[in-house]
């Protein structure tokens, strides 16, 4: 049952790479967007806040598609990347990274947001006084006491980002090796003949991930309320 | 050692008018709650940006509306001492304490930090987390961390408001001292007369935003026109003495202060020293002829300035000692039997006096 194939083995890596680059590239734009919606107030938030729910809602081959349209050879954003940085994300794995990030998005914002609302902002009062600047503020205060809802949230988006489907593979289609990751490679398995067996093995693997991954989130959420109070 | 403080600002239906100037020392803000004076601290310290206001701390001009100048929060140098500690919850105590003077860019003084601790006392707490501290020592942990960022003024914003009595007692004389020690000038919220008369300088009494009187402690606390402090169960006024001689004989000392001498029981400090002592007004009676029958030793001829108006019971009575002001309490049936009035000689008969602090 356990006993992989190659093939399998190179989508579960593909998978957490994708995943683990998806979260960590778009990290700091999350962070920086929580901040921006717990604590300013700015016109235009809440087109803000829509544009960064919208993936949640979108259907995902639409997502995939747009994306397709922006980032692909022919894309305005695509074609400049790859002129001048050399980055290419059309049918790489690159383009799986960049589509599990925006799908993973909305996850991770709210999850930091909700960690740096937690903090209390009469610790930032009392820092400014004691001659922070605000950058120092939020890299002393506010970033330290929202640390475990931050590294939670990321945990969520990562195996949200695992288990991306329906926009990668608009985006980026379903390579062997490129492209396909542990949710491409289950959907192929449960198209062909005698595929079962596969589907079920990696179908298992990822609930496993999953499972694992919510209990990690929920672990360090609890860990970050009690730093934060104290206690 | 000089503050100047002008400011208009509005919070909702909330107007402040506040002005109000001290050379130094410990300025306490008094008056009820919702009269301002937390807005007049934050406005003092940049959290909160007035509609109008000029703030000057010894020459350097730290808010000034009219020249569009407003420094941030995190460049006034002005420390901060809020109701509740505000300890960084996630940094040890030694930690909290140099947070500030990590910032500080006015020169070190690397033996200051050691007496910041001794002076508070908080040396054996200085690798706890402050979740592991009580009510009274987080707050001083939150003194000794204002402190050490090297403040150009410190307000102090009824930072013993959610300390229990016995823990109180144990901070005041560490503010006390802060006073007497540093030269550093205080800015000292509270509602609490006890703490003002003890630890003040300076009075300013804060009525619905506005400055209804400001100057000198004697001076203020003997105004009997000021409601919040006249109808005050505790109403009184502070006279500073000397310890002129003790007779051990009666077990009693004698002060001398402007209004003239005063017996109390035998205190021990030494003849010379110089203390602060509190008359209330319901400690003080009047008569109209020094009586040579009566038991009270402490009899001061007195002139009466004004009386408060008054329909109760009892009304005060401001009197000026030979330049220093008393208050008396007499019931309203005696002002109008004596035919109390401005400018009637009288004697003032002094039944009780307190301590409160040494010079």
């Amino acid at each position: 049952m356990l006993d992989f194939s190659p093939d399998e083995l190179t989508a579960v890596r593909l998978s957490l790479r994708v995943a683990l680059v998806a979260v960590a590239a778009s990290l700091p734009l999350a962070i920086a967007t929580a901040w921006l919606l717990a604590r300013r107030r700015f016109p235009g938030v809440a087109l803000l806040e829509g544009l960064v729910h919208l993936p949640l809602t979108l259907p995902p081959v639409v997502t995939g598609y747009l994306l397709l349209r922006l980032f692909g050879h022919n894309g305005v954003v695509g074609a400049f990347l790859e002129r001048h940085l050399g980055l290419v994300f059309a049918f790489r794995w690159t383009g799986a990274a960049l589509a599990a990030a925006v799908m993973g998005f909305p996850l991770l914002v709210r999850a930091i947001r909700l960690a740096i609302e937690q903090v209390d902002r009469r610790l930032e009062e009392a820092a400014a006084t004691l001659g922070a600047a605000p950058p120092l503020v939020f890299a002393t205060v506010t970033l330290p006491l929202a640390a475990s809802g931050i590294v939670s949230g990321a945990v969520l988006a990562f195996a949200r980002s695992m288990g991306e489907f329906g926009a990668t593979i608009t985006f980026v289609s379903n390579i062997p090796g490129e492209t396909q990751t542990l949710a491409t490679a289950i959907y192929l398995f449960t198209q062909v003949p005698g595929g079962d067996a596969a589907a079920l093995r990696l179908a298992g693997l990822s609930i496993a991930l999953s499972v694992a991954a919510l209990v990690l989130s929920e672990w360090l959420d609890r860990r970050g309320r009690r730093k934060v109070t104290g206690r | 050692m000089t503050l100047a403080v002008t400011v208009t600002h509005r919070f909702g239906d909330f107007a402040l008018d506040a002005s109000f100037a001290s050379p130094g020392g410990l300025t306490a803000l008094f008056g009820a709650s919702g009269a301002g004076k937390t807005s007049l601290l934050r406005i003092v310290a940049g959290l909160v940006r007035p509609a109008s206001g000029r703030v000057e701390v010894d020459g350097t001009v730290l808010l000034d509306t009219a020249r569009r100048l407003c420094l941030p929060a995190h460049r006034r140098g002005v420390g901060y001492v809020f109701q509740e500690p505000r300890l960084l919850p996630h940094l040890s105590v030694r930690h909290n304490l140099g947070y500030g003077r990590w910032f500080s860019r006015r020169g070190g003084d690397p033996g200051e930090f050691g007496r910041v601790v001794e002076l508070l006392d908080i040396g054996r707490l200085l690798e706890r987390r402050p979740a592991a501290l009580s009510g009274g020592e987080a707050q001083r942990v939150a003194i000794g961390r204002a402190l050490l960022a090297r403040p150009r003024l410190l307000l102090m914003d009824e930072p013993l408001a959610s300390i229990d009595e016995p823990r109180k007692a144990e901070i005041i004389p560490y503010i006390e001292r802060l006073r007497d020690g540093s030269r550093v000038p205080i800015v000292y919220v509270s509602h609490a007369l006890d703490e003002i008369v003890r630890l003040a300088t300076t009075l300013v009494v804060l009525e619905h935003g506005r400055v209804a009187a400001a100057g000198d402690l004697a001076t203020v606390l003997g105004r009997v026109d000021l409601p919040i402090l006249a109808r005050r169960a505790d109403a009184g006024v502070v006279l500073d003495v000397e310890v002129a001689a003790h007779e051990p004989r009666w077990q009693l000392t004698v002060l001398r202060c402007q209004a003239g001498l005063l017996h109390v029981p035998a205190i021990e400090a030494a003849a010379g020293s110089r203390r602060r002592i509190w008359v209330r007004a319901r400690d003080v009676s009047l008569a109209l002829s020094a009586p040579a029958d009566s038991s009270i030793l402490n009899q001061l001829p007195a002139q009466v300035v004004r009386l408060a108006a008054s329909d109760g019971a009892s009304v005060d009575v401001q009197l000026d000692c030979s330049g220093a002001t008393l208050l008396a309490r007499v019931t309203r049936l005696s002002a109008e039997r004596l035919a109390l009035r401005p400018g009637l000689a009288v004697q003032a008969l002094v039944k009780g006096i307190a301590f409160e602090r040494a010079e």
